[in-house]
């Protein structure tokens, strides 16, 4: 990716609206999360006991970020133990700074990459360019993003937004030695790609990846794929570098039982996912680092409701049940974790300076479809009220609630405001001024009744005790 | 039993009729109505867009009106799981508040939860010969619970021919202020869930809850498409005589 999503300009709403008007990419979405929704809500239906692990898994990494500094030391004593090296990252400027060091230090200048939200969310591309070595995505999606030059888009389908067209077009114009015949036929395009990536992982000596899950207790890290193509960074290279969040932890090996059925089922709508990989320390001939991420974890974490965001396990089911998502895309939340989750954990991370950040917890209509379907069970509407009683407010806003506040202070108030509306409804254009325009842009106001409930029932409560 | 109605700031203003219809309604079942006039609004709008500090007023001033009261009855499921759902989370714990809100909010019920569990009634005497469909309302169906109390309720309805509506699980877009808010995905929202009302072929669209039903009827009123809305508890008043 050449630029940053940190930083982006505009705010939720209005890059919402020029989404919305892209009828093509409302179609691409509108599909491909509705099928992920389906195959979701089958194979959830299929476990009687899906309510309980969602409980365990809660209260699994619950107890695990409560204790968080304990198993941290234990990860880090445990994977030393195993022969790799452990590096403690403050902020994204200090992970990128220990990465393009380590891979300096291999001599190499080319990186393939096993598909990882922590290093997009710490900008590792950019940053690795700078230092003049180049990074390969090897996950279909992440490749097709990264030769469009584009921002991904979702957290589990990062291309959602590209029809086959699109991705045969990308292809043809940024992927070297393509066929020129090359169809948009899926089965042709996964060809080209197999091809393409191939060659990547035959010649690189150094690869990146982030993890799923830590577990404390061996030291051992775990990726859930589907491809196979990290499979193939994690056993070829040389130097493996593992960036992750500190919220990755579970505190034991049985804790996976629980997370290797939650996750899967949640995010691909699989019973399980085709490749898990497991790797403890550093293997023979193979240099391990393990780069533990904090970058605003522990601000977030010392919150007390926003602190559930931490739980996350990235497998996106909230994205694919989400309205507002379905609609407006994943590049209107100008960040690598878009949807519902990013909704809360982006201004949390980033905190709300910017528009767009402080517009992200405004995101959503508050329907709850996300909490119903949260594998861990995080009130991703609760933390989205308590995030908007934090954010700035713009100061006609704060006017106009502080006086219906007022109004809504005292009854007798409540009245005269009725009667003063009943009596000036006449005056009401079909079309509102001001913010309120946004309603009438596209709905008919309510008419304003003769009577509201409150005087018609004093009136014929006053005639039935004079009857 | 002392039954206490809450009209709630929307219903009382804009949709009085929804009012009568809960009152008509309850005293046909044999209920003894009652009006707390000092009552205004929940404080959803002011918690939801973010401030706090004048919900939590209203919240208490809510709790201050309705103590003593057996029941209360809300027409609409937003409001009902504003106060059962999200006042236990606005007061301190083990706070004089947060006593007044665990003594009033498991009191406060949507009306086809009083119906049903409290009154245990699914046959109101209705009459209303329409084809109708129903549109559950997000806090109805994932705040409270409702399940299929209010279509129970609508089946036992003498001439009402009830179908069923795609998608009726997925969100209007009204979300209070997030109509305004984000205006783009709201209207986009309440377009898909206006195609699905039109699929149906029904008349009329029912629903718990008036401001979702203002923002789907106001966007089937801009399209001119004919199909009326109705508040659950208009229907449920209907009689023969009424008709």
């Amino acid at each position: 990716m050449s630029a940053t999503f940190i930083g982006m300009p505009g705010s939720f709403p209005k890059n919402a609206e020029k989404a919305v008007q892209n009828s093509q990419l409302r179609f691409n979405l509108r599909k491909a999360t509705h099928t992920i929704r389906g195959k979701r809500a089958s194979v959830v239906g299929e476990l009687p006991d899906w309510q309980e692990l969602r409980a365990a898994g809660k209260a699994i990494k619950d107890h695990t970020l409560r204790n968080l500094d304990r198993y941290l030391i234990q990860m880090e004593e445990a994977v030393t133990r195993a022969g790799g090296t452990v590096h403690w990252a403050r902020d994204a400027a200090e992970a990128n700074r220990i990465v393009a060091g380590l891979v300096k230090a291999t001599g190499e200048t080319e990186v393939v990459k096993v598909k990882s939200m922590a290093t997009q969310e710490i900008n590792l591309n950019d940053a690795l360019a700078a230092e003049g070595i180049t990074a390969y995505e090897t996950d279909l999606a992440e490749l097709i993003v990264q030769l469009g030059d584009d921002f991904p888009s979702h957290i589990l389908v990062p291309a959602i937004h590209r029809n086959r067209s699109e991705i045969r077009e990308i292809f043809l114009d940024k992927m070297p030695k393509v066929p020129e015949n090359l169809t948009d036929d899926p089965p042709a395009l996964a060809e080209a790609a197999r091809l393409h990536l191939r060659e990547r992982f035959l010649k690189s000596k150094v690869a990146i990846s982030g993890a799923n899950f830590m577990v404390a207790e061996t030291g051992t890290l775990v990726v859930l794929e589907s491809e196979g193509n990290g499979r193939m960074c994690l056993t070829l290279p040389r130097t493996l570098i593992s960036v992750v969040g500190i919220e990755k932890l579970l505190p034991s090996w049985r804790d996976l039982e629980v997370f290797l059925q939650l996750l899967p089922r949640s995010s691909t709508g699989e019973r399980m996912n085709p490749y898990t990989s497991m790797w403890t320390g550093a293997v023979e001939g193979q240099d391990f680092h393990l780069v533990l991420l904090d970058n605003g974890r522990t601000d977030v974490l010392a919150d007390e409701v926003g602190r559930q965001a931490l739980r996350c396990i990235r497998c996106s089911a909230c994205l694919n049940v989400c309205p507002v998502y379905e609609r407006a895309g994943g590049h209107a939340y100008g960040s690598v974790y878009p949807g519902p989750i990013g909704a809360i954990l982006t201004p949390q991370l980033r905190g709300m300076g910017s528009d767009l950040d402080a517009s992200l917890p405004y995101a959503s209509s508050l329907c709850g479809a996300c909490y119903e379907v949260c594998p861990v069970a995080i009130d991703i509407p609760e933390v989205l009220v308590d995030l908007r009683a934090k954010a700035p407010h713009a100061a006609a806003e704060r006017a106009g609630m502080k006086v219906a506040g007022w109004i809504f202070n005292d009854h007798k108030r409540l009245a005269k405001a009725q009667r003063a509306a009943t009596k000036l409804r006449k005056l009401v254009p079909k079309r509102l001024p001001g913010p309120l325009s946004a309603w009438t842009d596209t709905r008919d106001i309510p008419e304003i009744p003769d009577e509201s409930f409150r005087d018609w029932w004093e009136r014929t409560r006053r005639s039935e005790r004079s009857e | 039993m002392r039954v206490a109605l809450f009209i709630t700031c929307v219903n009382d203003t804009l949709f009085p009729g929804t009012g009568k219809a809960v009152v008509s309604l309850l005293r046909r079942l044999g209920c003894d109505v009652d009006f707390p006039a000092a009552q205004t609004c929940c404080g959803q709008m002011h918690v939801n867009t973010g401030y706090r500090a004048e919900g939590v007023r209203l919240a208490r001033h809510f709790t201050e009106v309705f103590a003593g009261y057996d029941a209360v009855v809300a027409p609409s499921g937003s409001c009902a799981a504003m106060v059962r759902e999200q006042y236990p989370k606005l007061a301190r714990p083990g706070s004089k508040g947060a006593a007044a809100i665990a003594e009033v909010a498991p009191k406060v019920y949507e009306l086809s939860e009083f119906l049903i569990d409290v009154l245990k009634v699914e046959d109101v005497g209705a009459y209303f010969p329409h084809r109708v469909t129903y549109h559950p309302t997000c806090h109805s169906l994932r705040g409270l619970h409702l399940g299929d109390r209010p279509t129970r309720l609508l089946q036992h309805v003498r001439g009402l021919e009830l179908v069923p509506l795609p998608g009726a699980e997925e969100c209007c877009g009204f979300g209070g202020t997030f109509a305004v808010k984000n205006p783009a995905v709201s209207a986009a929202m309440g377009a898909d869930k206006t195609r699905s009302i039109l699929d149906t072929g029904a008349e009329v669209l029912c629903a718990a809850d008036n401001s979702c039903l203002m923002h789907i009827g106001g966007t089937l009123s801009r399209q001119k498409t004919g199909v009326r809305t109705m508040h659950l508890a208009e229907i449920l008043a209907s009689t023969e005589e009424v008709q």
